[in-house]
Protein backbone atom coordinates (compact mmCIF):
# COMPACT_ATOMS: atom_id res chain seq x y z
CA UNK A 1 0.00 0.00 0.00
CA UNK A 2 1.02 3.57 -0.61
CA UNK A 3 3.05 4.47 2.52
CA UNK A 4 1.49 7.92 2.81
CA UNK A 5 -2.02 6.53 2.54
CA UNK A 6 -1.14 4.05 5.28
CA UNK A 7 -0.11 6.87 7.58
CA UNK A 8 -3.27 8.80 6.75
CA UNK A 9 -5.38 5.76 7.60
CA UNK A 10 -3.63 5.38 10.94
CA UNK A 11 -4.97 8.83 11.68
CA UNK A 12 -1.98 10.13 13.59
CA UNK A 13 -1.32 13.84 13.32
CA UNK A 14 1.94 14.07 11.42
CA UNK A 15 3.42 16.86 9.34
CA UNK A 16 4.66 15.93 5.88
CA UNK A 17 8.23 16.12 7.23
CA UNK A 18 7.36 13.66 9.98
CA UNK A 19 5.62 11.38 7.49
CA UNK A 20 8.77 11.43 5.42
CA UNK A 21 10.88 10.39 8.43
CA UNK A 22 8.51 7.61 9.43
CA UNK A 23 8.14 6.20 5.94
CA UNK A 24 11.84 6.65 5.19
CA UNK A 25 11.28 8.69 2.02
CA UNK A 26 12.00 12.27 1.00
CA UNK A 27 9.53 14.97 1.96
CA UNK A 28 9.06 15.80 -1.72
CA UNK A 29 7.99 12.22 -2.28
CA UNK A 30 5.38 12.52 0.47
CA UNK A 31 4.04 15.62 -1.28
CA UNK A 32 3.94 13.72 -4.55
CA UNK A 33 2.00 10.88 -2.96
CA UNK A 34 -0.44 13.37 -1.46
CA UNK A 35 -0.89 15.04 -4.84
CA UNK A 36 -1.53 11.70 -6.50
CA UNK A 37 -4.00 10.68 -3.79
CA UNK A 38 -5.77 13.97 -4.32
CA UNK A 39 -5.88 13.39 -8.08
CA UNK A 40 -7.27 9.92 -7.47
CA UNK A 41 -9.88 11.54 -5.22
CA UNK A 42 -8.91 9.28 -2.33
CA UNK A 43 -7.43 12.00 -0.19
CA UNK A 44 -9.94 14.83 -0.13
CA UNK A 45 -8.38 17.28 2.30
CA UNK A 46 -7.52 18.09 5.88
CA UNK A 47 -10.15 18.92 8.47
CA UNK A 48 -9.65 19.77 12.13
CA UNK A 49 -11.46 17.66 14.71
CA UNK A 50 -13.01 20.05 17.24
CA UNK A 51 -14.94 19.62 20.43
CA UNK A 52 -17.93 21.77 19.50
CA UNK A 53 -19.28 21.78 23.02
CA UNK A 54 -16.48 24.13 24.03
CA UNK A 55 -17.41 27.78 24.34
CA UNK A 56 -14.57 28.84 22.06
CA UNK A 57 -15.78 26.56 19.28
CA UNK A 58 -19.45 27.40 19.77
CA UNK A 59 -20.00 28.99 16.33
CA UNK A 60 -21.80 26.56 14.04
CA UNK A 61 -22.11 24.21 16.96
CA UNK A 62 -25.64 23.01 16.36
CA UNK A 63 -25.75 19.73 14.56
CA UNK A 64 -28.59 17.42 13.62
CA UNK A 65 -28.81 14.00 12.08
CA UNK A 66 -31.60 13.91 9.55
CA UNK A 67 -33.18 10.75 8.23
CA UNK A 68 -34.48 11.36 4.73
CA UNK A 69 -36.72 9.15 2.62
CA UNK A 70 -36.50 9.86 -1.09
CA UNK A 71 -38.01 8.40 -4.23
CA UNK A 72 -35.65 6.24 -6.26
CA UNK A 73 -35.65 6.76 -10.03
CA UNK A 74 -35.67 4.12 -12.69
CA UNK A 75 -32.14 3.68 -14.04
CA UNK A 76 -30.50 6.06 -11.57
CA UNK A 77 -31.66 4.83 -8.18
CA UNK A 78 -31.12 7.40 -5.49
CA UNK A 79 -28.07 9.07 -7.01
CA UNK A 80 -29.54 12.11 -8.70
CA UNK A 81 -31.53 13.31 -5.70
CA UNK A 82 -28.80 12.37 -3.25
CA UNK A 83 -26.14 14.23 -5.20
CA UNK A 84 -28.37 17.25 -5.42
CA UNK A 85 -29.14 17.26 -1.73
CA UNK A 86 -25.50 16.78 -0.78
CA UNK A 87 -24.59 20.07 -2.47
CA UNK A 88 -26.12 22.23 0.27
CA UNK A 89 -23.40 23.91 2.31
CA UNK A 90 -25.32 23.21 5.49
CA UNK A 91 -24.83 19.49 4.95
CA UNK A 92 -21.64 18.13 6.46
CA UNK A 93 -22.05 14.50 5.44
CA UNK A 94 -24.56 12.56 3.44
CA UNK A 95 -24.81 8.78 3.17
CA UNK A 96 -27.14 6.31 1.48
CA UNK A 97 -28.04 3.73 4.10
CA UNK A 98 -30.01 0.53 4.36
CA UNK A 99 -33.02 0.29 6.66
CA UNK A 100 -36.13 2.32 7.28
CA UNK A 101 -34.97 5.43 5.44
CA UNK A 102 -32.64 6.18 2.56
CA UNK A 103 -30.29 9.06 3.32
CA UNK A 104 -28.56 9.81 6.57
CA UNK A 105 -27.52 13.43 6.63
CA UNK A 106 -25.53 15.47 9.13
CA UNK A 107 -26.52 19.13 9.11
CA UNK A 108 -24.58 21.86 10.87
CA UNK A 109 -25.67 25.42 11.64
CA UNK A 110 -25.06 28.38 13.94
CA UNK A 111 -28.36 28.10 15.79
CA UNK A 112 -31.18 25.66 16.26
CA UNK A 113 -33.47 27.91 14.24
CA UNK A 114 -31.09 27.96 11.31
CA UNK A 115 -30.81 24.19 11.18
CA UNK A 116 -34.58 23.82 11.63
CA UNK A 117 -35.40 26.23 8.85
CA UNK A 118 -32.87 24.59 6.55
CA UNK A 119 -34.58 21.23 7.04
CA UNK A 120 -38.13 22.50 6.75
CA UNK A 121 -37.61 25.01 3.95
CA UNK A 122 -34.76 23.63 1.86
CA UNK A 123 -34.27 19.95 2.45
CA UNK A 124 -37.83 18.72 2.79
CA UNK A 125 -38.92 20.66 -0.27
CA UNK A 126 -36.38 19.14 -2.66
CA UNK A 127 -38.03 17.14 -5.42
CA UNK A 128 -38.22 13.49 -4.55
CA UNK A 129 -37.97 13.92 -0.78
CA UNK A 130 -40.83 12.01 0.81
CA UNK A 131 -40.17 12.67 4.48
CA UNK A 132 -37.54 13.79 6.98
CA UNK A 133 -36.96 13.07 10.65
CA UNK A 134 -34.57 15.39 12.44
CA UNK A 135 -32.56 14.45 15.55
CA UNK A 136 -30.71 17.31 17.14
CA UNK A 137 -27.45 16.23 18.70
CA UNK A 138 -27.40 16.99 22.39
CA UNK A 139 -23.94 16.03 23.43
CA UNK A 140 -21.00 14.29 21.89
CA UNK A 141 -18.89 11.69 23.62
CA UNK A 142 -16.56 10.74 20.82
CA UNK A 143 -15.56 12.77 17.77
CA UNK A 144 -13.86 10.91 14.90
CA UNK A 145 -11.93 8.67 17.23
CA UNK A 146 -11.25 11.24 19.96
CA UNK A 147 -12.92 10.61 23.31
CA UNK A 148 -14.21 13.94 24.61
CA UNK A 149 -15.18 13.72 28.26
CA UNK A 150 -13.43 10.74 29.77
CA UNK A 151 -10.41 10.19 27.56
CA UNK A 152 -7.73 7.76 28.75
CA UNK A 153 -6.49 10.13 31.45
CA UNK A 154 -2.89 11.08 32.00
CA UNK A 155 -0.56 8.20 31.19
CA UNK A 156 0.92 6.78 34.36
CA UNK A 157 3.35 4.53 32.50
CA UNK A 158 6.68 4.42 34.33
CA UNK A 159 9.64 5.90 32.49
CA UNK A 160 11.96 2.95 32.93
CA UNK A 161 10.82 -0.65 33.28
CA UNK A 162 12.56 -3.98 32.66
CA UNK B 1 24.37 -9.03 70.20
CA UNK B 2 24.01 -7.35 66.83
CA UNK B 3 20.99 -5.10 66.36
CA UNK B 4 21.50 -4.61 62.64
CA UNK B 5 18.26 -5.67 60.91
CA UNK B 6 20.34 -6.86 58.00
CA UNK B 7 21.15 -9.94 60.04
CA UNK B 8 17.67 -11.21 59.19
CA UNK B 9 18.20 -11.05 55.44
CA UNK B 10 19.07 -14.38 53.86
CA UNK B 11 22.62 -14.51 52.59
CA UNK B 12 21.79 -15.33 48.97
CA UNK B 13 19.32 -12.43 48.88
CA UNK B 14 21.68 -9.99 50.57
CA UNK B 15 24.32 -10.69 47.95
CA UNK B 16 21.86 -10.54 45.05
CA UNK B 17 22.70 -7.42 43.05
CA UNK B 18 19.90 -4.88 42.50
CA UNK B 19 18.64 -4.58 38.97
CA UNK B 20 20.75 -2.13 36.98
CA UNK B 21 17.47 -0.77 35.68
CA UNK B 22 16.54 0.33 39.18
CA UNK B 23 19.45 2.82 39.46
CA UNK B 24 18.57 4.27 36.14
CA UNK B 25 14.91 4.47 37.04
CA UNK B 26 15.80 6.61 40.06
CA UNK B 27 17.87 8.90 37.88
CA UNK B 28 15.03 9.39 35.41
CA UNK B 29 12.51 9.82 38.22
CA UNK B 30 14.55 12.82 39.47
CA UNK B 31 13.89 14.57 36.18
CA UNK B 32 10.13 14.49 36.62
CA UNK B 33 8.43 17.52 35.17
CA UNK B 34 11.11 18.01 32.54
CA UNK B 35 10.45 17.20 28.93
CA UNK B 36 11.90 13.68 29.02
CA UNK B 37 11.15 11.29 26.17
CA UNK B 38 11.48 7.80 27.51
CA UNK B 39 12.67 4.94 25.35
CA UNK B 40 13.43 3.14 28.57
CA UNK B 41 10.22 1.25 29.05
CA UNK B 42 9.55 -2.44 28.58
CA UNK B 43 5.89 -2.27 27.73
CA UNK B 44 3.52 -1.17 24.96
CA UNK B 45 2.40 2.45 24.81
CA UNK B 46 -1.05 1.25 23.77
CA UNK B 47 -3.68 1.06 26.46
CA UNK B 48 -5.38 -2.35 26.60
CA UNK B 49 -8.09 -2.43 23.91
CA UNK B 50 -11.42 -1.30 25.31
CA UNK B 51 -13.33 -4.54 24.67
CA UNK B 52 -10.90 -6.31 27.00
CA UNK B 53 -11.24 -3.69 29.70
CA UNK B 54 -14.99 -3.78 29.27
CA UNK B 55 -15.04 -7.56 29.72
CA UNK B 56 -13.22 -7.19 33.03
CA UNK B 57 -15.68 -4.52 34.18
CA UNK B 58 -18.54 -6.80 33.17
CA UNK B 59 -17.01 -9.62 35.21
CA UNK B 60 -16.79 -7.35 38.25
CA UNK B 61 -20.33 -6.11 37.79
CA UNK B 62 -21.53 -9.69 37.70
CA UNK B 63 -19.85 -10.62 40.92
CA UNK B 64 -16.87 -12.54 39.60
CA UNK B 65 -14.77 -11.87 42.65
CA UNK B 66 -13.82 -15.36 43.76
CA UNK B 67 -10.76 -17.58 43.64
CA UNK B 68 -10.48 -19.66 40.50
CA UNK B 69 -9.12 -23.17 40.18
CA UNK B 70 -5.38 -23.19 40.97
CA UNK B 71 -4.68 -23.85 37.32
CA UNK B 72 -6.89 -20.94 36.25
CA UNK B 73 -10.36 -20.68 34.69
CA UNK B 74 -10.99 -23.74 32.54
CA UNK B 75 -12.51 -21.55 29.80
CA UNK B 76 -9.30 -19.54 29.70
CA UNK B 77 -7.14 -22.67 29.63
CA UNK B 78 -9.24 -24.02 26.77
CA UNK B 79 -8.81 -20.77 24.88
CA UNK B 80 -5.06 -20.81 25.58
CA UNK B 81 -4.84 -24.38 24.36
CA UNK B 82 -6.59 -23.49 21.09
CA UNK B 83 -4.46 -20.38 20.66
CA UNK B 84 -1.18 -22.23 21.22
CA UNK B 85 -2.19 -24.96 18.78
CA UNK B 86 -3.16 -22.43 16.15
CA UNK B 87 -0.18 -20.10 16.51
CA UNK B 88 2.63 -22.39 17.63
CA UNK B 89 1.54 -25.78 16.33
CA UNK B 90 1.84 -27.49 19.71
CA UNK B 91 -1.05 -29.26 21.46
CA UNK B 92 -1.60 -29.04 25.19
CA UNK B 93 -4.54 -30.44 27.14
CA UNK B 94 -6.37 -27.61 28.96
CA UNK B 95 -7.18 -29.95 31.87
CA UNK B 96 -3.65 -30.72 33.03
CA UNK B 97 -1.04 -29.25 30.69
CA UNK B 98 -1.77 -25.54 31.08
CA UNK B 99 -1.41 -23.32 34.15
CA UNK B 100 -2.41 -19.65 34.32
CA UNK B 101 0.04 -17.54 36.31
CA UNK B 102 0.60 -13.99 37.49
CA UNK B 103 2.58 -12.94 34.44
CA UNK B 104 5.34 -14.97 32.83
CA UNK B 105 7.52 -13.81 35.73
CA UNK B 106 5.60 -15.99 38.14
CA UNK B 107 5.60 -18.91 35.72
CA UNK B 108 9.36 -18.62 35.51
CA UNK B 109 9.74 -18.50 39.26
CA UNK B 110 7.50 -21.57 39.58
CA UNK B 111 9.59 -23.43 37.04
CA UNK B 112 12.87 -22.66 38.77
CA UNK B 113 11.49 -23.57 42.17
CA UNK B 114 9.87 -26.75 40.87
CA UNK B 115 12.77 -28.03 38.77
CA UNK B 116 15.98 -26.55 40.09
CA UNK B 117 17.81 -28.15 42.97
CA UNK B 118 20.66 -26.42 44.78
CA UNK B 119 23.69 -26.50 42.54
CA UNK B 120 21.83 -27.39 39.33
CA UNK B 121 23.18 -25.47 36.40
CA UNK B 122 20.85 -23.39 34.27
CA UNK B 123 22.02 -22.07 30.93
CA UNK B 124 20.62 -18.78 29.66
CA UNK B 125 21.58 -16.51 26.82
CA UNK B 126 22.86 -13.05 27.56
CA UNK B 127 22.13 -10.11 27.15
CA UNK B 128 18.75 -11.04 28.52
CA UNK B 129 15.78 -9.95 30.56
CA UNK B 130 16.93 -8.70 33.95
CA UNK B 131 15.23 -11.34 36.07
CA UNK B 132 16.64 -14.56 34.61
CA UNK B 133 19.96 -14.61 36.39
CA UNK B 134 18.59 -13.54 39.80
CA UNK B 135 15.69 -16.00 39.51
CA UNK B 136 18.16 -18.83 39.04
CA UNK B 137 20.19 -17.59 42.01
CA UNK B 138 17.08 -17.37 44.18
CA UNK B 139 16.33 -21.01 43.35
CA UNK B 140 19.92 -21.77 44.48
CA UNK B 141 20.79 -22.80 40.97
CA UNK B 142 24.00 -21.95 39.22
CA UNK B 143 23.59 -19.59 36.27
CA UNK B 144 25.59 -20.38 33.14
CA UNK B 145 25.56 -17.41 30.77
CA UNK B 146 25.78 -18.10 27.04
CA UNK B 147 26.78 -15.02 25.06
CA UNK B 148 24.95 -13.83 21.96
CA UNK B 149 26.62 -11.42 19.59
CA UNK B 150 25.77 -8.44 17.44
CA UNK B 151 27.44 -10.17 14.45
CA UNK B 152 24.73 -12.86 14.65
CA UNK B 153 21.96 -10.26 15.15
CA UNK B 154 21.95 -11.58 18.70
CA UNK B 155 20.62 -14.98 17.66
CA UNK B 156 21.58 -17.79 20.02
CA UNK B 157 23.76 -20.36 18.30
CA UNK B 158 24.26 -24.02 19.09
CA UNK B 159 28.04 -23.40 18.88
CA UNK B 160 27.89 -20.91 21.76
CA UNK B 161 25.80 -23.37 23.73
CA UNK B 162 28.34 -26.16 23.14
CA UNK B 163 31.15 -23.87 24.22
CA UNK B 164 29.40 -22.78 27.42
CA UNK B 165 28.10 -26.20 28.41
CA UNK B 166 29.63 -27.92 31.45
CA UNK B 167 28.63 -31.16 33.17
CA UNK B 168 25.69 -30.62 35.53
CA UNK B 169 23.68 -28.40 33.18
CA UNK B 170 20.04 -29.29 33.64
CA UNK B 171 18.04 -26.53 32.03
CA UNK B 172 18.17 -24.02 29.22
CA UNK B 173 16.32 -20.74 29.49
CA UNK B 174 15.30 -19.24 26.14
CA UNK B 175 13.73 -15.88 25.31
CA UNK B 176 13.14 -15.48 21.59
CA UNK B 177 12.46 -12.82 20.40
CA UNK B 178 14.73 -11.47 23.07
CA UNK B 179 14.40 -8.55 25.45
CA UNK B 180 16.64 -6.42 25.15
CA UNK B 181 18.23 -7.33 21.81
CA UNK B 182 15.26 -8.24 19.65
CA UNK B 183 17.31 -11.26 18.61
CA UNK B 184 15.55 -14.31 17.19
CA UNK B 185 16.64 -17.65 15.76
CA UNK B 186 15.89 -19.02 12.34
CA UNK B 187 14.24 -22.41 12.06
CA UNK B 188 17.62 -23.94 11.20
CA UNK B 189 19.34 -22.36 14.19
CA UNK B 190 16.54 -23.50 16.46
CA UNK B 191 16.74 -27.00 15.00
CA UNK B 192 20.36 -27.21 16.08
CA UNK B 193 19.55 -25.87 19.53
CA UNK B 194 16.79 -28.48 19.85
CA UNK B 195 19.29 -31.15 18.85
CA UNK B 196 21.73 -29.86 21.46
CA UNK B 197 19.02 -30.00 24.15
CA UNK B 198 18.11 -33.57 23.26
CA UNK B 199 21.73 -34.67 23.29
CA UNK B 200 22.44 -33.03 26.63
CA UNK B 201 19.05 -34.03 28.06
CA UNK B 202 18.14 -30.46 28.97
CA UNK B 203 14.80 -29.17 30.14
CA UNK B 204 13.95 -26.04 28.16
CA UNK B 205 12.12 -23.05 29.60
CA UNK B 206 11.02 -21.07 26.57
CA UNK B 207 9.75 -17.56 27.26
CA UNK B 208 8.01 -16.57 24.01
CA UNK B 209 6.30 -13.43 25.29
CA UNK B 210 7.33 -11.39 22.22
CA UNK B 211 6.47 -14.05 19.62
CA UNK B 212 3.47 -12.19 18.15
CA UNK B 213 5.73 -9.20 17.59
CA UNK B 214 7.80 -10.97 14.95
CA UNK B 215 8.08 -8.73 11.92
CA UNK B 216 9.66 -10.89 9.26
CA UNK B 217 8.88 -14.51 8.64
CA UNK B 218 7.15 -16.75 11.09
CA UNK B 219 7.90 -17.26 14.75
CA UNK B 220 8.88 -20.87 15.45
CA UNK B 221 8.58 -22.37 18.91
CA UNK B 222 11.25 -24.81 20.01
CA UNK B 223 8.44 -26.91 21.51
CA UNK B 224 7.23 -27.71 18.00
CA UNK B 225 10.34 -29.73 17.03
CA UNK B 226 10.24 -33.52 17.32
CA UNK B 227 11.11 -34.77 20.77
CA UNK B 228 10.94 -31.30 22.29
CA UNK B 229 7.40 -30.95 23.63
CA UNK B 230 8.20 -33.50 26.34
CA UNK B 231 11.19 -31.49 27.54
CA UNK B 232 9.90 -27.94 27.11
CA UNK B 233 7.95 -25.60 29.34
CA UNK B 234 6.33 -23.13 26.97
CA UNK B 235 5.91 -19.77 28.67
CA UNK B 236 3.70 -17.05 27.33
CA UNK B 237 1.36 -14.28 28.39
CA UNK B 238 -0.76 -11.31 27.47
CA UNK B 239 1.44 -8.37 28.44
CA UNK B 240 3.15 -7.51 25.19
CA UNK B 241 1.00 -8.64 22.25
CA UNK B 242 -2.31 -7.69 23.86
CA UNK B 243 -0.94 -4.61 25.67
CA UNK B 244 -1.89 -6.00 29.07
CA UNK B 245 1.24 -5.58 31.21
CA UNK B 246 -0.53 -4.36 34.34
CA UNK B 247 -3.03 -7.23 34.28
CA UNK B 248 -0.29 -9.69 35.17
CA UNK B 249 -1.54 -12.73 33.29
CA UNK B 250 0.82 -15.32 31.88
CA UNK B 251 0.75 -19.07 31.42
CA UNK B 252 2.89 -22.14 31.18
CA UNK B 253 2.25 -25.22 29.09
CA UNK B 254 4.12 -28.49 29.30
CA UNK B 255 4.03 -32.17 30.20
CA UNK B 256 1.32 -32.85 32.82
CA UNK B 257 3.81 -34.06 35.42
CA UNK B 258 5.86 -30.88 35.13
CA UNK B 259 2.83 -28.57 35.14
CA UNK B 260 1.62 -30.43 38.20
CA UNK B 261 4.93 -29.76 39.95
CA UNK B 262 4.67 -26.06 39.10
CA UNK B 263 1.07 -26.09 40.27
CA UNK B 264 2.19 -27.34 43.70
CA UNK B 265 4.37 -24.27 44.18
CA UNK B 266 1.73 -21.99 42.68
CA UNK B 267 -1.10 -23.24 44.91
CA UNK B 268 0.85 -22.50 48.08
CA UNK B 269 2.50 -19.29 46.95
CA UNK B 270 -0.16 -17.63 44.83
CA UNK B 271 -3.35 -19.71 44.95
CA UNK B 272 -4.50 -18.37 41.60
CA UNK B 273 -4.23 -15.38 39.29
CA UNK B 274 -6.82 -12.62 39.65
CA UNK B 275 -10.16 -13.76 38.26
CA UNK B 276 -10.89 -10.30 36.85
CA UNK B 277 -7.66 -10.30 34.89
CA UNK B 278 -8.34 -13.86 33.71
CA UNK B 279 -11.73 -12.78 32.38
CA UNK B 280 -10.04 -9.95 30.50
CA UNK B 281 -7.45 -12.36 29.10
CA UNK B 282 -10.20 -14.69 27.90
CA UNK B 283 -11.82 -11.83 26.01
CA UNK B 284 -8.45 -10.88 24.52
CA UNK B 285 -7.93 -14.40 23.15
CA UNK B 286 -11.47 -14.66 21.84
CA UNK B 287 -11.75 -11.29 20.13
CA UNK B 288 -8.43 -9.46 20.30
CA UNK B 289 -6.43 -10.73 17.34
CA UNK B 290 -7.22 -7.85 14.98
CA UNK B 291 -5.84 -5.37 17.49
CA UNK B 292 -2.71 -7.47 17.95
CA UNK B 293 -2.10 -7.27 14.20
CA UNK B 294 -2.78 -3.54 14.11
CA UNK B 295 -0.35 -2.92 16.96
CA UNK B 296 2.27 -5.16 15.37
CA UNK B 297 2.06 -3.17 12.17
CA UNK B 298 2.66 0.02 14.11
CA UNK B 299 5.66 -1.48 15.91
CA UNK B 300 7.02 -2.68 12.60
CA UNK B 301 7.01 0.79 11.11
CA UNK B 302 8.42 2.32 14.26
CA UNK B 303 11.19 -0.26 14.20
CA UNK B 304 12.08 0.60 10.64
CA UNK B 305 12.15 4.26 11.61
CA UNK B 306 14.42 3.99 14.66
CA UNK B 307 16.79 1.43 13.18
CA UNK B 308 17.27 3.57 10.08
CA UNK B 309 17.80 6.69 12.15
CA UNK B 310 20.28 5.02 14.52
CA UNK B 311 22.36 3.82 11.62
CA UNK B 312 22.20 7.26 9.98
CA UNK B 313 23.38 8.79 13.24
CA UNK B 314 26.31 6.40 13.27
CA UNK B 315 25.11 4.06 16.00
CA UNK B 316 25.34 0.62 14.40
CA UNK B 317 22.04 -1.10 14.96
CA UNK B 318 20.86 -4.44 13.63
CA UNK B 319 17.21 -4.63 12.70
CA UNK B 320 15.51 -6.69 15.42
CA UNK B 321 13.29 -9.31 13.81
CA UNK B 322 11.02 -9.28 16.84
CA UNK B 323 10.08 -7.44 20.06
CA UNK B 324 9.87 -3.66 20.41
CA UNK B 325 13.49 -3.04 21.32
CA UNK B 326 16.38 -1.69 19.31
CA UNK B 327 19.81 -2.44 20.72
CA UNK B 328 22.26 -0.06 19.04
CA UNK B 329 26.00 -0.18 19.56
CA UNK B 330 27.13 3.13 21.02
CA UNK B 331 30.85 2.42 21.28
CA UNK B 332 31.62 4.63 18.26
CA UNK B 333 30.91 7.62 20.51
CA UNK B 334 33.84 6.64 22.74
CA UNK B 335 31.51 6.52 25.74
CA UNK B 336 30.57 3.55 27.88
CA UNK B 337 26.91 2.56 27.74
CA UNK B 338 26.36 4.13 31.17
CA UNK B 339 28.06 7.41 30.25
CA UNK B 340 26.04 7.46 27.05
CA UNK B 341 22.71 6.87 28.80
CA UNK B 342 23.38 9.34 31.59
CA UNK B 343 24.77 11.98 29.21
CA UNK B 344 21.86 11.59 26.81
CA UNK B 345 19.40 11.90 29.66
CA UNK B 346 21.05 14.96 31.18
CA UNK B 347 21.86 16.81 27.97
CA UNK B 348 19.00 15.89 25.67
CA UNK B 349 16.43 14.40 28.02
CA UNK B 350 16.02 11.06 26.30
CA UNK B 351 16.00 7.94 28.44
CA UNK B 352 17.50 4.70 27.15
CA UNK B 353 18.69 1.79 29.27
CA UNK B 354 22.42 0.97 29.45
CA UNK B 355 23.03 -2.48 27.96
CA UNK B 356 25.03 -3.60 30.97
CA UNK B 357 21.74 -3.83 32.91
CA UNK B 358 21.02 -6.92 30.80
CA UNK B 359 24.31 -8.63 31.52
CA UNK B 360 27.96 -8.45 30.70
CA UNK B 361 27.42 -8.96 26.96
CA UNK B 362 25.24 -5.87 26.80
CA UNK B 363 28.33 -3.70 27.11
CA UNK B 364 28.72 -1.08 24.43
CA UNK B 365 24.98 -1.08 23.72
CA UNK B 366 21.86 0.62 24.96
CA UNK B 367 18.30 -0.58 24.77
CA UNK B 368 15.82 1.77 23.14
CA UNK B 369 12.18 0.75 23.26
CA UNK B 370 10.23 1.93 20.22
CA UNK B 371 6.79 1.36 21.76
CA UNK B 372 6.15 5.10 21.61
CA UNK B 373 4.26 7.36 19.19
CA UNK B 374 5.86 8.52 15.93
CA UNK B 375 6.17 12.15 16.94
CA UNK B 376 8.07 11.29 20.10
CA UNK B 377 10.25 8.77 18.29
CA UNK B 378 11.18 11.28 15.61
CA UNK B 379 12.01 13.89 18.24
CA UNK B 380 13.96 11.37 20.34
CA UNK B 381 16.07 10.35 17.32
CA UNK B 382 16.79 14.02 16.52
CA UNK B 383 17.92 14.58 20.08
CA UNK B 384 20.12 11.48 20.03
CA UNK B 385 21.66 12.77 16.81
CA UNK B 386 22.48 16.10 18.48
CA UNK B 387 23.92 14.31 21.48
CA UNK B 388 26.12 12.02 19.38
CA UNK B 389 27.36 14.99 17.35
CA UNK B 390 28.19 16.89 20.54
CA UNK B 391 30.25 14.08 22.07
CA UNK B 392 32.09 13.41 18.83
CA UNK B 393 33.20 17.01 18.48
Amino acid sequence: MNPVLKLLLEGERLTTAQMATVAGIAEAEVEQHLEQLKKDKIFLGWRPVLDLSREAAAAAAVRAVVEVRITPERGRGFNRFAERIARFDEIESCYLVSGGYDLLIVVRGATLQKVASFVSEKLSTVDGVLSTATHFMLRSYKEQGFLLEVGEGESTRLNVTP
Amino acid sequence: MSTDPRRWVAGHVATLPKSGIRDFFELVAKMKGQDVISLGVGEPDFVTPWHVREAAIYALEHGKTYYTSNLGLIELRQAISRYVTEHFGVDYRPEDQVIVTVGVSEALDLAFRAFCEPGDKVMFHQPCYVSYHPSITLARGEAVAVPTFARDNFALTAESLEAAWTPGCKMLMLNLPCNPTGGTCTREQLEKIADFCRRKDLLVLSDEIYSELTFEGEHVSIASFPGMVERTIFLHGFSKAFAMTGWRIGYACGPAVLIDAMMKVHQYAMMCASIIAQEGALEALNHGWDQVLAMREQYHRRRDLVVRRFNEIGLTCHSPRGSFYAFPNISATGLTEKEFAVGLLEKEKVAVVPGIAFGENGRGHVRACFATGYEQLIEACDRIERFVASVRR
